[in-house]
């Protein structure tokens, strides 16, 4: 008999059985769930069930993060409803605003830890693959049944293997690649599988960079993604955790639907041009197309290595466009304060803005005119995605952005750092 | 066992010609929505169907938003079950919770075409369709019964003894 995937072994534990396969539905009962701005619309779906409470509100998360702080009188009314509805069921994990974005704030708080399993009324809840745990995103009536009832159904996914080798040469990231999986294999590539990565890519990657896989991977049609987790993912949660963790890996004779590999050492920077991440092209092919706003942030890449790559770039340099930057959480934001690389954006010129999901779904904090071409640092770039039907939106690295933003156009990051030797 | 008619469709049906994301805001009543469905796919079919009768098709069926809409507007239309080779993933979500049986079969949309009939066996998990039997995947006894009680928020009313909606 064949060995088993890493989904089919976190979501036979999350349903308390010893083996599951892939197409088996099961009933699991997460060991965290959480949801955001949403929640005050997910309680009203809950008041419909007429169940009395929530069940385990010591394992419901709640955070402040899509349009904060509050930029209109509704938001601010749907956030008061939020409070309200915390502290009438006890809660235990709330997130005020300005704290960051879900996905970062429950990774630094290590609320899910390897080997669990995390639902989330988020797509881009695949993020937790980086920690090693099953991150999936639900719907809102199936929060709404969850805080009512503790457990949720599932099929166990078909997973689908995808090995990255080699380095990425210097100026080059994660994000590029996970965009060339994209444009080769498109946005359904991975509907409804598990997508497991694998290769000697994953242990060159900084801990800062590793969410960018798994959370790309919500544009992929995947419904969660895994990283094998590390020692180094291990000493990062060792300070954080408050409870026991049996981290989880795949079996050697597993069975996949699919399996990809990419070699990323010869890898370019890479762009998605507008409207879908998946028209994906070399950086190279649309090197001088203007750009009237370049944003640094998100789930995706707004973490600290990601302000500090962009501070590699924008050094001695002024922006010729507009430059936001909203750091992905709290401690990012203290992170980048305390070692200069918020002195160097806001030296080079950048607005800097609370920690959240700031524009990337058009809420607020950097809204392009239909005019505007924006090249942004997040994940989606449907059309309308950032509150402008015809605005273009570039999806690229931290460099790129950061290098576009100096130049006013897209713009080949290597040219910008320090030791680079033109040809 | 039960007799259902059958709209054959093929490969990577998504859920803007299932129901177009131009009326997700603007109609509200089940006539309204089953009115447009399959709108942009086939406009025979919102005037031909019937109350029982359902769908084949390929793979993918369901690919794209998450809209419910695209499920509802097929449960109001009076279509049981939905079969296909394979659906999207939030899709097949959509349907158990809203109440609509979704079966992955992967070959029959190539044994029958649209306007013939298939008999599909419950008890025994078995579609007879061309002279051939096709193999019904079974499903967990929770999600059956969320599928039997109509979806997962009646389901949960009348767990919580609240009939009404």
């Amino acid at each position: 008999m064949n060995g088993y995937t890493f989904a089919e072994k976190a979501l036979a534990r999350a349903a308390g059985l010893s083996a599951a396969r892939a197409g088996d539905i099961l009933d699991v009962q997460p060991d965290l769930i959480f949801s955001h701005d949403n929640s005050a619309a997910i309680r009203r779906i809950f008041e419909q069930t007429g169940a009395p409470a929530v069940v385990r509100p010591e394992r419901i998360a709640i955070t402040l993060d899509h349009a904060v702080p509050a930029p209109t009188t509704q938001h601010a009314q749907n956030h008061a409803e939020i409070r309200r509805w915390v502290q009438e069921q006890h809660i235990r994990h709330f997130f005020e605003v300005g704290r960051g974005i879900c996905h970062q704030v429950i990774s630094e708080e290590a609320l899910v830890l390897p080997g669990e399993t995390i639902l989330g009324a988020d797509s881009h809840s695949t993020h937790y693959g980086w920690l090693g745990a099953f991150g999936m995103g639900i719907g809102r009536t199936e929060m709404a049944a969850l805080w009512a009832v503790g457990e949720l159904w599932l099929r166990v996914p078909e997973s689908m293997k995808i090995t990255l080798n080699g380095k990425l040469q210097r100026g080059v990231t994660i994000k590029d690649a996970s965009l060339r999986i994209l444009g080769d294999l498109g946005v359904a590539g991975g509907q409804y599988r598990a997508v497991e990565f694998a290769g000697d890519t994953l242990s060159t990657l900084a801990l800062d960079e590793r969410p960018v896989l798994p959370n790309m991977m919500a544009e992929f049609g995947a419904m969660s993604a895994y990283l094998p987790p590390d020692q180094a993912v291990f000493d990062y949660l060792e300070p954080r955790r408050t409870r026991a963790y049996t981290p989880l890996y795949p079996d050697h004779d597993a069975i996949y639907a699919e399996e990809y590999t990419l070699d990323v050492s010869n890898l370019e920077p890479q762009i998605a041009l507008p409207h879908q991440p998946d028209n994906v092209v070399p950086l190279s092919e649309v090197i001088g197309q203007p750009v009237q706003q370049a944003f640094l942030g998100t789930c995706t890449n707004g973490r600290f290595e990601d302000l500090q790559a962009a501070a590699e770039v924008l050094r001695g340099h002024r922006v010729r466009c507009r430059l936001v930057v909203i750091p992905a959480s709290s401690q990012v934001f203290l992170q980048a304060v305390q070692s200069g690389v918020l002195a160097a954006l806001v030296e080079a010129g950048a607005a800097v803005g609370t920690p959240g999901c700031g524009p990337c779904m058009g809420n607020h904090m950097g809204i392009p005119s239909p005019d505007e071409a924006t090249v942004s640092s997040a994940n989606r770039n449907f059309r309308g995605r950032m509150g402008t039907p015809d605005a273009p939106v570039y999806l690229a690295s931290p460099y790129v952005v950061a290098a576009s933003a100096i130049c006013g156009h897209l713009a080949d990051p290597r040219e910008f750092l320090p030791g680079h030797n033109p040809l | 066992m039960t007799v259902h008619r059958v709209w054959v469709y093929g490969d990577n049906v998504n859920t803007d010609v299932i129901f177009p994301g131009k009326y997700t805001y603007t109609l509200k009543t089940p006539e309204e929505i089953a009115a447009h469905a399959l709108e942009d796919l086939d406009p025979a079919f919102a005037s031909g169907v019937r109350p029982g009768d359902v769908i084949v098709a390929g793979r993918n069926w369901g690919s794209g938003s998450s809209r419910e809409q695209a499920v509802t507007t097929l449960k109001y239309a009076g279509v049981p079950v939905i079969i296909a080779a394979s659906f999207g993933g939030l899709y097949f979500r959509n349907c158990i919770n809203q109440g609509i049986w979704p079966v992955v079969c992967p070959d029959l949309s190539q044994w029958v075409q649209t306007g013939e009939t298939i008999e599909i066996n419950r008890q025994a998990e078995q579609i007879l369709a061309a002279g051939r039997v096709f193999a019904i995947p079974s499903l967990s006894p929770s999600v059956q019964a969320i599928l039997e009680g109509g979806g997962l928020l009646p389901m949960l009313q009348r767990r919580f003894g609240k009939v009404d909606t």
